[in-house]
């Protein structure tokens, strides 16, 4: 292999094969996050508050905790206990399970955001309680947190990079691979910075205009 | 037939109906009045359900409302309320916000439903606004709509709490002419509401409130007029 030289197509393409992987491991993370979310969220706001405040704190360990230490220690259990599961999905997971912690709080505070009263007056006409947060609560919800849940997304594909540290070759690992052969750190940065904005920018774009487009005027 | 014998309700030491008893005939149009605070807006509530009872009983048709093997989902559909907030629905439009409950409750067609909908809402002037949004519509437009929105059940009662208390002042007549309009057509009616030239014209008998109780009920010119307890002469006498 050479090693020394100028940045080339090879290396973009390594790079670009890098992104993948990050978006892979965003989409995959931010609907385990959603998904576990959205039930835990429902959980918090709606059930007795020995069940809610418990899953609060259990939550709560997930936010406080940093992510890379979470990953490290995800990780180390998976090959202590001979789980065998690929280093992809223990990062997924992980990341995954992270996000949803925070994903319940906008999940609770778009339910809270649901007037009690309004609640009230679809039930009133005979909405069962399922019928009810489906055609009002979670519809509701949904536009008022949607923005949030959009930082969330975006923080999430960030937070991606740290998933190197259990070895997965993503977008900021394949830039230092291709740093320590190309020796330009400020040039590939700057593209590697470039690759993640233009990840990110169709995903806050898109936001803007379903915002729009449910503007509830 | 709505029959309420001997109802209790208390949040927690808060006794807020101490033995109510009532009866509301099909056709009739009875108007609770009373201080706040004098139950008879929790008394609406219970009377379909979404407000428990600790004692006595609520039977609309012969139907025990507070019975454990009473289906209130169907037993609402029966019973509609407009509430003091309207509760627009903000993500749907006028029209959709009265097709719901016939959709996903009565199981009719987006066509029957829609039908249904844009009669109930010309019915109370909304035939202009069907792809608006709530909050493109003023109090006493949205206040019509949810009366709309619950004529689209075709309910056997209405029952109205304080529907006009929180619309500005030059709003309140479309309100009313709308309710006027649906005493005229016969509709069994339990209207909660401090507008008291209006439940003493519209009313066959009025109820007043007070500490949790129905102090005195009669036709209005007589609660009104020739009140026998103390205190509701000196409410009548503080309101008109």
């Amino acid at each position: 292999m050479y090693f020394g030289g100028s940045f080339s197509w090879g290396d973009f393409e390594f790079l670009l094969y890098g992104a993948a992987t990050t978006i892979a491991i965003t989409l995959v993370s931010i609907l385990i996050g959603t998904c576990l979310g959205v039930l835990f969220g429902l959980i918090r706001s709606g059930s007795p508050w020995w069940i809610s405040n418990s899953l609060g704190a259990v939550l709560d360990v997930f936010r406080s905790v940093p992510l890379l230490i979470q990953l490290v220690l995800f990780n180390s259990f998976n090959s202590m206990f001979k789980l065998n599961w690929p280093t992809f999905a223990v990062g997924c997971i992980c990341l995954g399970v992270y996000a949803s912690a925070f994903c319940t709080e906008i999940v609770r505070s778009g339910v809270g955001a649901v007037p009690q009263t309004t609640r009230r007056a679809a039930r009133s006409l005979g909405l069962s309680w399922l019928q009810e947060l489906t055609s009002i609560t979670l519809p509701i919800a949904t536009r008022v947190v949607f923005p949030s849940w959009i930082g969330l997304t975006l923080g999430v594909m960030k937070d991606t990079a740290l998933v190197l540290w259990i070895g997965i070759v993503e977008l900021l690992r394949s830039s230092q691979i291709v740093t320590s052969r190309v020796q330009e750190p400020l040039l590939i940065l700057f593209i590697t910075g470039l690759i993640y904005f233009l990840m990110s920018f169709p995903i806050a774009r898109l936001g803007n205009q379903l915002e729009k487009k449910w503007g509830m005027q | 037939m709505i029959r309420i014998e001997n109802v209790h309700k208390q949040f927690g030491a808060l006794h807020v109906l101490n033995g109510v008893d009532l009866t509301v005939q099909k056709g009739e149009v009875l108007s609770m009045i009373g201080g706040s605070g004098s139950g008879k807006s929790t008394m609406l509530m219970c009377i379909n359900g979404l407000e428990g009872i600790q004692q006595g009983r609520i039977t609309v048709d012969g139907v025990e409302v507070h019975s454990k093997n009473t289906d209130l989902n169907k037993l609402r559909r029966r019973i509609g309320i407009v509430f003091q907030q309207w509760n627009a629905f903000p993500h749907l439009t006028v029209l959709e916000n009265v097709t719901l409950a016939p959709r996903k409750v009565l199981g009719k067609s987006k066509e029957e439903a829609e039908t249904i909908a844009i009669e109930q809402l010309s019915h109370v002037g909304l035939r202009e606004k069907l792809s608006v949004f709530p909050s493109r519509l003023s109090g006493g437009q949205q206040q019509r709509m949810a009366i709309a929105r619950a004529l689209a059940m075709s309910p056997d009662y209405m029952l109205f709490d304080e529907v006009t208390s929180a619309l500005d002042p030059q709003l309140v007549g479309e309100v009313l002419d709308t309710l006027r309009m649906l005493s005229k057509e016969g509709m069994t009616m339990i209207v909660v509401t401090h507008e008291m030239r209006f439940a003493r014209e519209v009313s066959d008998r009025i109820a007043f409130f007070y500490k949790g109780q129905i102090h005195e009920i009669g036709k209005p010119h007589q609660l009104f007029d020739n009140p026998v307890k103390e205190e509701t002469a000196s409410f009548v006498r503080s309101v008109l």
